[in-house]
């Protein structure tokens, strides 16, 4: 096992951990949301993707990056957005 | 400071965002902000890629971000609060594409240099391979179960979890196969194919009434999927992002299951649910279930002092939430104090009932728990129950041979009166007959939620 592997598995585990963590203090009426939310965040792989489209090493390779990106940037865009619209929903009351 | 250093920050950076951005999930009131930082934060770790000197385009890059960016606003822009679920499954599919589509990517990179592929790199291109595969193939089953165009039933059949056992080994085997003795594409795109009809069968074999369990597991998956495109191209950022959302999407997981007295297995393979109606006959003469009509639920809830709501998933069917809080405000304004009380798995996701009373202005003060309510259950004067069942059925207390036993309800036969809105006595998805019902001090509201709560609503302003 290399030392990048090995650095990965020590950074896997213990954010894992922080995961736990900060998780366990949501509430369950904020379930959806956090899903919703925790989901834009795994839309982080449009990094990968932006690397294998930039790249273009081949027509192959490059449509597979596309079709990465086109469905990362979904994940991401509407995660995010669609977080705002329900948490918007739960503010709106303590206001009025 | 060099390039690859400052892109490295960046991604660090984004991944404390990401971790501050949850950490203020916990309140509605930081939460907006907190999806905000999280926002930044991927808005960030995009910024610092496009710096890398690996790419050498823009062009495509353009192309798919404004796709992608454009379909994600009108779905998240135009999607229904009940239909939820589906969309975080269909996300939750792109996401594991996405994350199995960057190994596949990886991998037809090295086999085309022809350099032999070391252990690490093969591990976690196998990895990032299987599991992206696996999220997307189920998550666009669990989508089409909550849409309705794939039958809600459990799918089960011994040959078919024959056949996911083979498949499991065999891609196994193939990735095994790959790494340790030779990069042959043919096996790799039969290891994806066995990878991708294994998601088909892990969902098919689950009932709706389950998906909670299912759409939380593919939560925690499609998270794995990013940490192993991570490890793949060896970026800590992504590392930590996956395992964050891999660790958000256990912790539901086991939240639904315990508030089913399930384990996961149970769940996954039980095929719960699929024998409907068998044990739900009724039939006993002895028991009577009293009906009541609109003027007289007015009545009772109208002169009550505490009500409280269970909405269920027939809310939801019903689209119903905008009636509920209608009825509710007329009692609030009578001097009724009314909550709602929610149970875990209600609705098709986690904290789905949540968001649809959010959506018709609940306050969420007024949103509670089983916990909150059940201790103090003698003092509540009407609980109505509005497309509920099995997380109100008595028996998940008192008969430890029911299927459902020890499972946490919420326990409105405990209330002074209980009112069921329901459109007939039928069972609930757990397939059993609910005791609730026929209780004396219970009334069943035969019809339609929304119309129901609205004849009530009506009566309830002429009192």
């Amino acid at each position: 096992m290399t030392g990048t592997l090995l650095v990965g598995l020590y950074v896997f585990v213990l954010a894992m951990f922080v995961g736990f963590e900060i998780i366990t203090k949501v509430p369950p009426k904020l379930h959806t949301p956090l899903m919703s939310g925790s989901n834009a965040i795994s839309g982080i792989s449009i990094v990968g993707a932006l690397l294998v489209v930039g790249a273009g090493e081949s027509p192959l390779m490059r449509w597979i990056g596309l079709a990465a990106l086109i469905m990362a940037t979904i994940n991401v865009v509407g995660g995010f957005l669609v977080t705002d619209r329900m948490l918007q929903m739960f503010k709106s009351k303590d206001a009025g | 400071m060099a390039l690859p250093t400052v892109i490295a920050l960046a991604y660090l950076l984004s991944a404390a965002l990401f971790i501050l951005g949850i950490k203020r999930l916990s309140h509605p009131d930081t939460a907006p902000g907190g999806n905000r930082l999280a926002a930044i934060g991927m808005l960030l770790a995009v910024a610092a890629t496009l710096l890398d000197r690996q790419i050498l385009g823009f062009t495509w890059i353009i192309i798919g971000i404004a796709a992608g960016g454009l379909i994600g606003l009108v779905m998240a822009k135009t999607v229904k609060m009940t239909e939820m679920p589906q969309m975080v499954a269909v996300f939750n599919g792109f996401g594991g594409a996405a994350s199995g589509l960057v190994a596949v990517a990886e991998l037809l990179r090295v086999s085309g240099v022809g350099e032999p592929i070391s252990v690490d790199a093969g591990v976690s291109i196998m990895a990032g391979t299987l599991i992206g595969a696996v999220t997307f193939s189920g998550s666009m089953v669990a989508y089409g179960k909550l849409q309705g165009i794939v039958s809600g039933d459990a799918v089960q059949n011994p040959l078919l979890r024959i056949v996911a056992i083979l498949l499991a080994l065999g891609s196994l085997g193939a990735a095994v196969y790959l790494v340790g003795v030779d990069i042959d594409l043919t096996v790799y795109w039969a290891l994806v194919g066995a990878a991708l009809v294994l998601g088909v069968l892990f969902v098919i074999a689950i009932g709706g009434g389950d998906m909670p369990v299912v759409v939380a597991l593919l939560n925690s998956y499609s998270g794995l999927a990013a940490s192993a495109a991570g490890f793949v191209l060896g970026n800590n950022g992504l590392i930590i992002s996956g395992a964050l959302v891999g660790a958000s999407g256990l912790i539901l997981t086991s939240i639904m299951c315990r508030a089913m007295n399930r384990s996961l297995a149970n769940v996954l393979f039980s095929a719960f649910g699929s024998a409907t109606g068998s044990a739900a006959g009724g039939d006993d003469g002895d028991r009577v279930a009293t009906s009541i009509e609109a003027a007289d639920t007015a009545m009772i809830l109208g002169y009550a002092s505490q009500v409280v709501f269970v909405p269920g998933y027939g809310l939801a069917v019903a689209q119903a939430q905008h009636k509920i809080r209608e009825l509710a405000d007329l009692l609030t304004a009578r001097g009724v104090g009314v909550r709602y009380c929610v149970h875990p798995v209600a609705g098709r996701m986690p904290g789905h009932m949540n968001v649809l009373l959010a959506e018709a202005n609940v306050p969420y003060e007024q949103l509670c728990e089983p916990d909150d309510v059940n201790p103090n259950m003698e003092d509540i004067d009407v609980a109505v129950v509005v497309g509920a069942n099995d997380v109100v059925n008595p028996l998940a207390r008192d008969d430890p041979s029911s299927p459902i036993a020890g499972m946490p309800i919420i326990e409105c036969d405990r209330a002074k009166t209980s009112i069921v809105i329901k459109r007939s006595l039928s069972a609930g998805y757990a397939g059993i007959d609910n005791p609730l019902f026929y209780r004396p001090n219970n009334r069943m509201y035969f019809g339609d939620a929304a119309e129901a709560l609205a004849a009530i609503a009506e009566e309830v302003k002429q009192l």
